[in-house]
């Protein structure tokens, strides 16, 4: 087998002294971990490293030793070899660096004393098999210690499970305390390992850490009595829930609650996934904020808001106009269609109607539009995504006049094809079975097949004037439906993007690992192979696919073929999912 | 250890094969296909502009030509960055795992390492590609559920696709390794 041995690169140039680290339970393989410098006393290294081994929870060991030759200190080596007799150890590792040379030289002691790997370069009396046996794999404890393998394994038990890096990663991080100990430190001991540029924390984040318990404190109860205010009954009856399922700021404000909860939860995050999760919703929400004051303040200035009501209600007022003039030409021939001229003119009044209540229902709204606007703009300072869904409500309600159109004429359209469609069947003497779900044949009277040709012929040859506004008016709802569904992808947007993992990609790459790669270093003959491990990022893509908050447009959507035959046979489509038509 | 022979990839173009052994269980097989050639770049450059002004002269508007200019511009670092692959790598080293890279023409290097533990195997493969059955090496990824099973194959030097005679070399180096590491 080969010998594998991780060593930290801060402790390339360490004085000489010992090895800690641990041997990975079932491969061949070694992470060291930090060098003890002597002089030291040999007891007091044993104390130190059961302290460490409880507070870690790490199996460290004295791995062997580690030999740096400088001026003065000739006589090391010996005393180094001789230190193995004092830990106990299975295998003892001896690493020495000479001067002049990049490379180390490493030497294997089994417990029974006698070398069973030599690789010094001139004593090569061993056979060649052992020969070239170890590989020195040099890693950056800083960045080893702050990643995070993908993909993540949140359970710690499965230990036997993991892989060597994976779990030569746990070693290193959950070593985190051994690292505290600073060089400068007063102390029995002298360390070399990585160690941060000290921990000057500033002020603020300090009277931040100790404010955000009793802000979580009071968040978490307010959001209880949020709870306690939408269990009332009142708020269960059908129309009230009905309608605020389906206003889009009533949907974003239930998602902003249910954030609110995983954020300000005074439980701490244990887990990886759990804190990327929180600290993605935290971020969103505070860009969210950002935008949505940026856009109050845009909007609050130079009298934005009266122009803009000025400029709503005459285009509200135009789009009825255009209407009008379109039903006006679908009543004679459109396109020199001849259609049933009785069937079209009923439709058409009865669309005029409508329109005519609609101008008037807006000539009644227009002194308060601007007050409305002026309230309602005041929603963007919860966040931009409340300003769009506002936006989407409102252009669903200023274009409900086409909605209507739509359902009538759908529902007229539906009705068609589900007689024709009955009725071609009874033209061929078949029915439709409800009890076993299939067409079937059936004898019909005389009486029976006269009247259902009849109603067929009628049926058919009216067809085309009820398709036509039919048609008509589902490319109006379209381009509605397509707008709110566009404002609908951007909120979602917003409210899924995890902002904070790809600033983590971006800023500090190595936290987000997908796992590793190699570079072989430049090599002297004669020495053990190096190599320099470094962390491979996780690509863009799975950044998102893995941290991004779950929404609805995480589900799977309908086809656009399922759409089209939707709207051929007159079914109603909204910009919303609906739940309901997928369980029954 | 220089190169044997000329190898050439699956449609005949030349290829280069280079293996370092660094030790007897650590070695590097570099797969280099030719740069981008220059006349290629010119042609294509050269036939979307005489379109661009074709369009020019019928149209008379001059936006069609900056925006080929643009077209050009953008597909020839678009290409450069994504597809042209100008070597890949394949560092075996034993009982610690394979690493492939490749690199793209435009520097851009991305790297994937699999563990030797995950490895059940490097065998060659057979491919029907278009009209023609090709081979090329791949490495079988153990299932951790069922020891004999295979979990998904990962194909070596997808981009530069050489011929069986490449691949054989590379295989027999690879087994190899992975026999000493057993």
């Amino acid at each position: 087998m080969v010998l594998k041995i991780f060593f930290p690169k801060c402790c390339n140039t360490a004085d000489s002294g010992l090895l800690v680290g641990r041997w990975i339970p079932g491969q061949d393989s070694a992470v060291v971990l930090a060098v003890i410098h002597y002089p030291f006393i040999p007891g007091q290294v044993k104390k130190y490293l059961t302290q460490m081994r409880s507070q870690t929870k790490v199996d460290l060991t004295v791995l062997g030793s580690w030999s740096m030759p400088k001026d003065g200190q000739e006589g090391m080596d010996s005393f180094l070899k001789d230190l193995s007799t004092i830990f106990p150890h299975s295998r003892w590792l001896q690493l020495s660096r000479e001067s002049g040379k990049r490379a180390f030289t490493c030497r294997v002691v089994q417990e029974n004393g006698k070398p069973a790997a030599k690789k010094d370069g001139d004593d090569n009396n061993d056979d060649d098999d052992d020969k070239d046996k170890i590989i020195f794999v040099h890693y950056d404890q800083r960045k080893v210690m702050l990643s995070q393998l993908h993909p993540v394994q949140e359970q710690k038990g499965s230990e036997e499970e993991s892989t060597e890096l994976r779990t030569m990663f746990q070693t290193v991080a959950q070593s985190e305390p051994l690292f505290f100990h600073d060089m400068y430190d007063e102390g029995p001991l002298k360390l070399t390992h990585w160690q941060s540029e000290g921990r000057e924390a500033s002020i603020i984040v300090e009277l931040v850490k100790q404010a955000s318990v009793p802000v979580c404190i009071v968040l978490t109860w307010l959001l209880s009595v949020w709870h306690w205010l939408c269990s009332f009954r009142i708020f269960h009856v059908w129309p009230v829930q009905f309608i605020s399922s389906k206003l889009s700021t009533c949907v974003q404000t239930g998602y902003r609650a249910d954030h609110f909860q995983t954020v300000f939860s005074t439980r701490k995050a244990t887990t990886h996934m759990e804190f990327m999760r929180k600290a993605n919703i935290f971020v969103s929400f505070l860009v969210d904020i950002a935008l949505g004051l940026l856009l109050i303040s845009w909007l609050y200035r130079e009298n934005r808001i009266s122009q803009l009501a000025n400029t709503l209600v005459p285009a509200a007022d135009h789009v009825a106009k255009e209407l009008q003039e379109l039903l006006e030409w679908l009543m004679g021939a459109p396109a020199g269609l001849k259609m049933n001229r009785a069937l079209d003119q009923v439709l058409g009044r009865f669309f005029l109607y409508h329109i005519h209540l609609w101008i008037s229902y807006i000539r009644l709204m227009s002194p308060f539009i601007e007050m409305i606007l002026w309230y309602v703009g005041l929603t963007a300072c919860l966040g931009l995504t409340f300003a769009l869904s506002v936006l989407s409500d409102i252009v669903a309600l200023l274009t409900f006049h086409i909605y209507c159109f739509y359902v009538y004429g759908a529902r007229l359209y539906y009705l068609k094809i589900y007689g024709l469609s009955s009725l071609w069947r009874l033209f061929r003497g078949k029915k439709w079975n409800v009890l076993r779900q299939r067409v079937d044949s059936c004898s019909y009277d005389l009486d029976q097949l006269f009247i259902g040709t009849l109603l067929f012929t009628i049926l058919l040859f009216l067809l085309p004037t009820t398709a036509l506004y039919y048609l008509v008016f589902t490319l109006l709802r379209l381009v509605v439906v397509m707008f709110q569904g566009l404002i609908h992808l951007s909120v979602d947007f917003i409210n899924s993007f995890p902002l904070f993992a790809m600033g983590l990609r971006l800023c500090r790459p190595y936290r987000v690992a997908e796992g590793v790669k190699f570079q072989v270093l430049s090599e002297e003959p004669g020495t053990p192979l190096h190599l320099r491990m470094e962390i491979n990022p996780l690509k863009f893509s799975s950044v998102l696919q893995c941290y991004r908050t779950p929404t609805y447009s995480c589900y799977p959507k309908d086809s656009w073929v399922a759409l089209c035959k939707k709207l051929f046979i007159g079914e109603l489509v909204y910009p919303w999912r609906q739940k309901s038509t997928k369980t029954d | 250890m220089a190169e044997e022979g000329p190898f050439t990839d699956i449609s005949g173009k030349p290829i280069s094969l280079e293996c370092q052994n660094y030790t007897p269980f650590c070695r590097e097989f570099t797969v280099s296909s030719p740069k981008v050639s220059l006349l290629k770049v010119m042609g294509y450059t050269c036939s979307v502009w005489l379109l661009a002004y074709a369009v020019f002269f019928l149209t008379e508007n001059t936006t069609v030509l900056s925006s080929a200019i643009m077209v050009t511009l953008v597909g020839m670092i678009l290409h450069i960055h994504f597809v042209k692959v100008d070597q890949e790598t394949l560092l075996i080293i034993g009982s610690l795992g394979i690493q492939l890279s490749s690199l793209y023409a435009s520097g851009r290097e991305s790297t994937t390492f699999i563990e030797m533990s995950k490895i059940k195997d490097i065998v060659i493969n057979e491919a029907i590609y278009m009209q023609s059955i090709i081979y090329y090496l791949c490495i079988l990824i153990k299932d951790p559920s069922e020891p004999d099973g295979v979990a998904s194959v990962v194909p070596l030097f997808q981009s530069s696709k050489p011929r069986l005679n490449c691949l054989v070399r590379v295989y027999k180096s690879c087994q190899e390794i992975i026999a000493q590491s057993r």
